[in-house]
This record gives C-alpha cells, structure tokens and sequence, in this order.
C-alpha cells in the first residue's frame, strides 16, 4: 500500500477540523428549529411533506412499475432526500428506503440492446501532412508546369476586330456550347437551347435523389453507370461533330477533306 | 590557418543560431504563430508535429488532420476536384494580370489585347495561361464530375454536395462563357451572337433575357462592360461562395467517399 505523505494527511486533518466546527453551529440550530434546516424554504418542506405521505399511500403502485421494468421509476419521492439530508444525521428513520429496506433509488432500466453502440470503428488513416498536402502540391506544379509550357508555345486567338458587318462562316459557339449547336440543326431552338440544357441541368441535379441503389459499387449500378455514360457520350459526341465535323453554313464536312473550321 | 577560418564560422554559425532563438522568442514572432506552430519550435518529423502542422496553420479550414488512406491514392480522385480549384487560383492571378491592361469598350477592348500581345512583357504568354488554363478548367470540372458520379460518391448523406457541383460546372461554364466575349473580336462576337440568341428563345420571357443579358437590343460596347463585370466580379464571387460549402459539406460528410 502506498503511504500518505505527511503534508497532505496534515491538510486532510486541518480540513476535518475546520469543517466539525463550522457543523457545530449549525447543528445546533436545526435541534432547536425542529429537526430541519433553516436553509430550506418552509413552501418546499410542506411540498415535501405532502410527497412523503403521498408515497407511503401509494407505494405499491411505485413497487408494481419498479417491477414492470418500466422507463424511469422512482419510488421515492422528489425532494424527500433533499429535504432529509442536513438531518439525516439528527434523525435515522429509514426515510429513504424501497420497499425492501433498500436505500439506494432505481432511476431506470435500460433493456439489453437498447444501449447504441457508439464506439467508432477503426478506420484506416494517414496524417494529411505529408500523405495528402504532398499529392496535392505536386499535382499544382505538374498543372501549372504544363500549363507554362503550353502557353509558350500556342497562342490564344485573337482575330479580327469584331465587326458586326462581317459574319464568319460558319460562326460557332465556344467548344462547350457546340453540342447545343448541334442539336440546333436538329430542332426549335427553343428545344435545343433552351428546353434539352435545362432537362439536361435538372436531370443531374435529381440523379442522387432518383437513384435509391445504396451501393457504390460497380458491379451493383449497371443501369446508372450505362445511363450516365449514354448522357456523357451524348455531348460528347455532339461536341466533337459540332467542332470539327462542321463547316461552312454548318454543314457537315470531314476534317481530312476540308479541314477544320474551329477556334478555341 | 584552416582552423582559424573553421572556427570563425562556428562563430557565426552559432551567431546566427543565437540570432534566430532571440528573434522566435520575440512577441511579435509569436503574435504571427500561434502556440505549436512548427516555426515556433522548428519541426521534426514526429506524429504529433505532423498534426500541428495542419492543426496551427489556415489549413485546418480545408483539411482535416487526418484522412482515409484510400483518399490519398491518386487513382482514386485522380486530383481532379483539387485541380480545379487550383485552376480557378491560377486564372484569378493571372486575370487579375490582365485586368490592368483592360478596358471593357468596344472602341478600346480589342487594341487594348493587341498591345498587350506586343508590348506588355509576358503579357501574351499571361493571356495564353489564362485561356488555356479556362478551357482546362472546363474539362477538369467536367471529369471530376464524371469521376464522382462513377464512384457513387453523390448517395447519401452527400446527395446535396453534388447538387452544389451541379451549380458549380454551371457558374464555371458562365465563367468562361462571359470572358469569351471579352477580346472582342471577330471569334468572340459570332460565339456570343450564336450563345445569346439560343438563349433568347427562353419561353415566355426569352426577349428580357437576352435584354438583360446583352444590356440591348443586340451586342455592343454595354454588353462589354456587362459581361466584364460578370466575369472579374459577380461570378468569382457567387462561385467562392458555393466553393466554401462545397469544400465544407464534404468534410461534414466524413471526407471523400469511399472505398468502393
């Protein structure tokens, strides 16, 4: 067993001391004032007071749900051991005993299984510094290494002043926009500028919402991984017609023939 | 002699050592890092500093300390969210390059990236970088979205972040749409032309679109200064701000997704 040292027994000592003679008084005041303190308001004694025999009529029921295993019972009475605490000392009735002479209190019963397991599992992870912040700078200065390098050697366009007097045959979109073009030589434009983005736009924004498929694996989403490339290669194809298989008045030529009437 | 002149490097050494132990112990230093910043107290590799090193610096408002080790993997993301946003960086500085050689009017637009071609020093190689880098941002917000939805990365709980790249590749593709018209010339008119007037067959309000759009009738030097402030200004801004809830839904949604 390991020793006490000498300061702290002292201080425990003093404190012992100090503490029997602050009580003294005290007690004293509660003999004369009937058995409890003055501290507590007399409105809270009576309630108090109330509770208890109310509890001694009733107490088979409280036992009864105790019994029953029911949410939260509570034989005893709220505010009893308040109340009884400074003169507990004073006075021993078994104020705060259950029905077998028990005195601590059941607050409640907590079925097998209903108990969350919270403990999280262990997940497999690495510091971010270096693991990730590494990647990262590396793949920053391979982007911005090509990116130099590219620019150094092809130049934007810049063509002609702008004049509205002088349409370019064919005039195109931006690549982006070029599948929109497309399908312009399909439909309305009010269908294909307007009505196929939006669906499109729409479409994209419901995908998690539409798809109720919890697994992410491959081999479990065959009809959304097929859905989704159609929609891909859709524009896709449609960006690449529209680029380099349009010529002028947006008819359609080959590349290899009349070459390629495009702008990035 | 060789003695002597090692010596005197010691003492300089141990000078300059003494020198930078006073300057770290400064208030000033320590009002700049905070309390476990490894220029505090210099960094050797160990766990607990390879934690601070994100925990003590503006990092932590990106990245967790620690992530899964299947997110590290380059094959996984292939880099393609992170590149993005490092290209939209790279095309704010290098925009921010031109906008001093700019003015949005019809009379002065175009002359103004002639000479920027011709006198301005890098000033050609800084606009390549600018629309090379937009039209690789395009594909990079395109492909990460590809990616993304290849690994089932938008079910629950992270339904609403692929909503918000949704309106990301939107606000990206305006991006780069409004400073395509910017140089003002024969390629940026009749693409704008051709883009606006598709959007003018909006039903019901298709001609206040494309009033609203062009500030007129049709494409003129209103519409420069219109769609120059859309694209140095207003879309930048709406975009950070969807970024910043990208960036932290995907962190409240317990990192990246995965593994498959």
């Amino acid at each position: 067993m390991t020793e006490i040292p000498e300061h702290l027994l002292k201080r425990a000592q003093e404190a012992k001391a100090k503490a029997a003679a602050k009580a003294g008084p005290d007690a004293a005041a509660g003999a004369d004032g009937g058995g409890d303190s003055g501290k507590i308001p007399a409105h809270l004694l009576a309630r108090s007071q109330a509770a208890r025999s109310a509890a001694a009529g009733g107490g088979g029921e409280a036992t009864g749900s105790e019994a029953a295993g029911g949410g939260v019972a509570t034989a005893e009475r709220p505010g009893g051991a308040v109340a009884t605490m400074p003169a507990a000392g004073a006075q021993a009735p078994p104020l705060a005993t259950g029905p077998e002479g028990h005195t601590q209190r059941l607050l409640t019963v907590v079925k097998a299984g209903s108990i969350q397991d919270v403990k999280a599992r262990p997940v497999d992870k690495v510091h971010t510094w270096p693991h990730l912040l590494v990647v990262e700078f590396v793949a920053a200065l391979a982007c911005t290494a090509f990116l130099l390098v590219f620019s150094a050697f092809v130049n934007a366009p810049l063509l002609s002043l702008a004049n509205f007097n002088l349409t370019p045959n064919p005039s195109k979109a931006p690549w982006y926009f070029l599948g929109l073009q497309e399908l312009l030589t399909m439909f309305h434009p009010m269908v294909a500028g307007v009505t196929i983005p939006g669906m499109g736009i729409f479409a994209l924004i419901l995908a998690p919402y539409s798809d109720k498929n919890p697994s992410p694996r491959p081999e479990d989403r065959k009809f959304a991984i097929m859905l989704f490339t159609t929609f891909l290669m859709f524009w896709a194809v449609l960006v690449i017609i529209g680029s380099f298989f349009r010529g002028p008045g947006f008819n359609f030529t080959f590349p290899w023939n009349d070459g390629v009437f495009f702008d990035l | 002699m060789a003695k002597a002149v090692q010596g005197e490097r010691e003492g300089f050494s141990e000078k300059l050592s003494k020198r930078m132990e006073a300057v770290q112990a400064s208030q000033a230093w320590n009002s700049i890092f905070r309390p476990g910043s490894i220029f505090r107290k210099g960094y050797t590799d160990s766990p607990r500093n390879r934690s601070y090193v994100i925990m003590n610096s503006v990092l932590y408002h990106l990245h967790p300390v620690k992530v899964k080790r299947h997110a590290v993997k380059v094959s996984y993301t292939l880099c393609l969210g992170g590149l993005s946003f490092f290209l939209f960086i790279l095309l704010t500085v290098t925009g921010i390059f031109l906008m001093f050689f700019y003015r949005p009017t019809a009379a002065q637009a175009w002359t103004d990236i002639y000479s920027l071609h011709t006198s301005v020093t890098f000033g050609l190689l800084v606009r390549n970088m600018h629309r090379w880098g937009a039209h690789l941002m395009v594909l990079s917000v395109f492909l990460h979205m590809a990616r993304v939805f290849y690994h089932g990365a938008y079910k629950p709980p992270r339904e609403f972040n692929w909503v918000i790249g949704v309106i990301l590749l939107t606000l990206t593709l305006l991006l780069s749409f409004t400073g395509y018209l910017l140089p003002w010339d024969q390629l940026a008119l009749w693409a704008v032309t051709v883009g606006t007037n598709m959007m003018g067959y909006t039903p019901v309000f298709g001609d206040q679109v494309r009033f609203v759009l062009l500030g007129g009738v049709e494409i003129g030097t209103d519409t420069l200064l219109r769609w120059y402030v859309l694209h140095v200004l207003m879309l930048p801004f709406v975009l950070v701000l969807f970024l910043a809830v990208h960036f932290w839904r995907v962190r409240k949604d317990g990192g990246i997704s995965g593994p498959l």
